[in-house]
């Protein structure tokens, strides 16, 4: 799961960075727990999606597309495994997001808090949108795309992701 | 061929786990079992997942307690005060409930409707949800080992909640009823108009088919019509929040449900329904609204027999005559209307023969004794009527209230 490599781009070297095994499993169960937990007692919480914003924050900073896609499955998995349709919705949203984020962190370097929001909104969104497509076109559930609501909920999850890649800053150990 | 697999190995393993996942979610929708074949991956997740949250949650309860019970008190009087004040009110309206109990009572009885009793519930506590906004289903701290089952209905005291889905030992996942899956048969409350509400991906609850030409008003109370067959016939729903004509020939009503359900705390799983014909009033003695609303509470326990509760009121009220089998009629006036049983029992003597239709069995005719004794205008005219009977005679000098079983078998003394 860790890249212990360096990678040069044409500007400027990105640093890769690890973390412990630990820290791997217990970022992701605890986002999981928060996230079935804090929208109970609050429901507009529900808004954030703290497991995705682990997983971009574990794509970009491990800079590995293979470590990132696993991630983002398996935490894809668990999380749908928490609701009542099929398993694989999140699987597969959360697949790509970790691909796509993995593959962003080895070109731009995103330590910038503007960035982080930028690209966190973005991939949220690509998150919905596969989601959306997945949902409509393979369960054929009836779901209805609301601009206004995805764009609230990218924004907030963008906003979100500068505190919360702050504290996980924390636990990120250079190679 | 190799070289190729080697340049794109992580996009080849990409579209291999996508691939996957994809052929996983076409056999579930194949096998179109909600849950049968990820059931072990789903309670294992959630055996994982739900025992930190239960330790959040009783946690948090703790804290909650010790701050409320100990530290936080104010306004403790004025509270007092207010529920006071509302118990009072209270009061007041069970008595004009009573009757109206009563009254639907009897007229179950004559159209010998089945009745459909909450008579078991669990109360749980909900530690979780599912983490996401499209998706509305919420965990409880309840499973297989307190007798949860999946289809059970879960309520608050407010409204209907939803219905357990899946179930663990020792939790289980309710689909809530603003979920775009759920359905729930319901009524709307004065128009009697009949349709399904469903939940919406927004998590709206909208009350389907009903046909556009209905007037529905805003307001309106909807309850559960029973035809689900998961939640019992007469439970509140909400209320009718906005309608608007659809695009086809229903009508769009929004409902705002009654319970909260984006802060549920407490909840009530529905066990055990028992579907009974409703009893009736003269056999099982007197029966107060109080007794009604009793029966229908959970873990209360069981009723003393008929005779022993007829006897026991008997003997708070007046000796029973042995000629008069419906005492208990007396006693039921007495305790509902609060009056003392003397000035009921005279006025029921003089009414009860009048009551009493022709070759009517003691059953059906006790409910209408009660009833006419609790209405002075109905037993006026009757009471100054010239006895019709030695019976009669008999009652009215003992000051025993007469039953039907005081007049002749077959024979209307009205007349």
């Amino acid at each position: 799961m860790t890249d212990m490599t360096l990678v040069r781009t044409s500007r400027e070297e990105i640093e890769v960075y690890r973390f412990g095994p630990i820290v791997s499993v217990v970022v992701p169960l605890v986002a999981l727990v928060i996230q079935a937990f804090v929208p109970a007692r609050l429901h507009s919480f529900a808004f954030f999606d703290l497991p995705f914003l682990v997983t971009v924050f574990f794509g970009v900073t491990r800079r590995s597309q293979l470590s990132g896609m696993m991630t983002g499955a398996i935490i894809g998995l668990v999380q749908d495994a928490l609701t009542h349709q099929a398993i694989g919705l999140y699987g597969v949203a959360k697949t790509v997001v970790g691909y796509g984020a993995s593959s962003l962190g080895v070109k731009i370097d995103v330590e910038n808090p503007g960035t982080r929001l930028l690209v966190t909104s973005g991939f949220y969104l690509v998150h919905q949108a596969v989601y959306f497509l997945v949902a409509r076109n393979i369960l054929g559930v009836a779901l209805g795309w609301l601009w206004a609501r995805t764009l609230l909920a990218a924004l907030l999850n963008g906003l979100a992701a500068i505190v919360v890649f702050l504290v996980l800053d924390r636990f990120k150990r250079a190679t | 061929m190799e070289n190729f697999f080697s340049r794109y190995r992580n996009a080849s393993l990409l579209v291999l786990l996508l691939a996957a996942q994809v052929v996983g979610l076409g056999v579930q929708v194949k096998r179109k079992t909600e849950a049968g074949g990820t059931r072990l991956i789903r309670v294992w997740v959630g055996s994982g997942i739900t025992p930190i949250e239960k330790s959040l949650v009783h946690t948090g309860h703790g804290f909650r307690d010790v701050w409320r019970n100990y530290f936080y008190l104010r306004g403790v009087r004025r509270e007092n005060r207010d529920l006071k004040a509302e118990v009072e009110r209270l009061r007041i309206e069970q008595v004009r409930l009573r009757e109206d109990a009563a009254q639907a009572h009897r007229l179950q009885a004559l159209l010998a409707f089945k009745e459909q009793f909450i008579s078991q519930t669990v109360a749980a506590q909900v530690i979780g949800t599912s983490g996401s906004d499209q998706q509305h289903v919420v965990f409880i701290d309840k499973g297989s080992d307190a007798g949860v089952k999946p289809d059970m209905a879960v309520i608050t005291p407010d409204g209907i909640v939803g219905k357990v889905l899946l179930v663990s030992h020792s939790w289980a996942q309710v689909l809530l009823i603003n979920d775009s899956s759920s359905g729930v048969g319901a009524i709307l409350e004065s128009s009697r108009l009949q349709g399904i509400l469903q939940g919406t991906a927004a998590g709206e609850t909208m009350l389907k088919y009903v046909m556009s030409d209905e007037k529905v008003s805003t307001g309106e109370r909807v309850l559960t019509s029973g035809g689900d067959r998961i939640f019992p016939k007469g439970l509140p729903i909400g209320a009718v929040q906005q309608t608007n004509p659809g695009s086809d020939l229903f009508l769009n009503i929004r409902v705002k449900p009654a319970a909260d359900l984006s802060r549920l705390e407490e909840v009530l799983v529905i066990t055990k329904i028992t579907e009974t014909n409703p009893k009736n009033l003269e056999a099982s003695g007197p029966v107060r609204a109080a007794d009604i609303l009793a029966e229908r509470l959970p873990s209360v326990p069981p009723k003393p027999p008929a005779g022993v509760a007829a006897a026991a009121a008997q003997s708070t009220a007046k000796p029973p005559s042995p000629a008069v089998p419906d005492a208990g009629a007396t006693a039921a006036v007495a305790t509902t209307s609060g009056t003392p049983p003397k000035t009921t029992q005279s006025q029921v003597s003089a009414v009860a023969p009048v009551t009493k239709p022709a070759g009517n069995t003691a059953t059906s005719s006790t409910p209408a004794a009660s009833t006419t004794a609790m209405k002075p205008a109905a037993t006026k005219p009757v009471a100054n009527k010239p006895p019709a009977s030695g019976v009669n005679k008999q009652v009215n000098s003992a000051g025993q209230p007469a039953g039907p079983a005081a007049a002749p078998p077959g024979e209307d003394v009205s007349r």
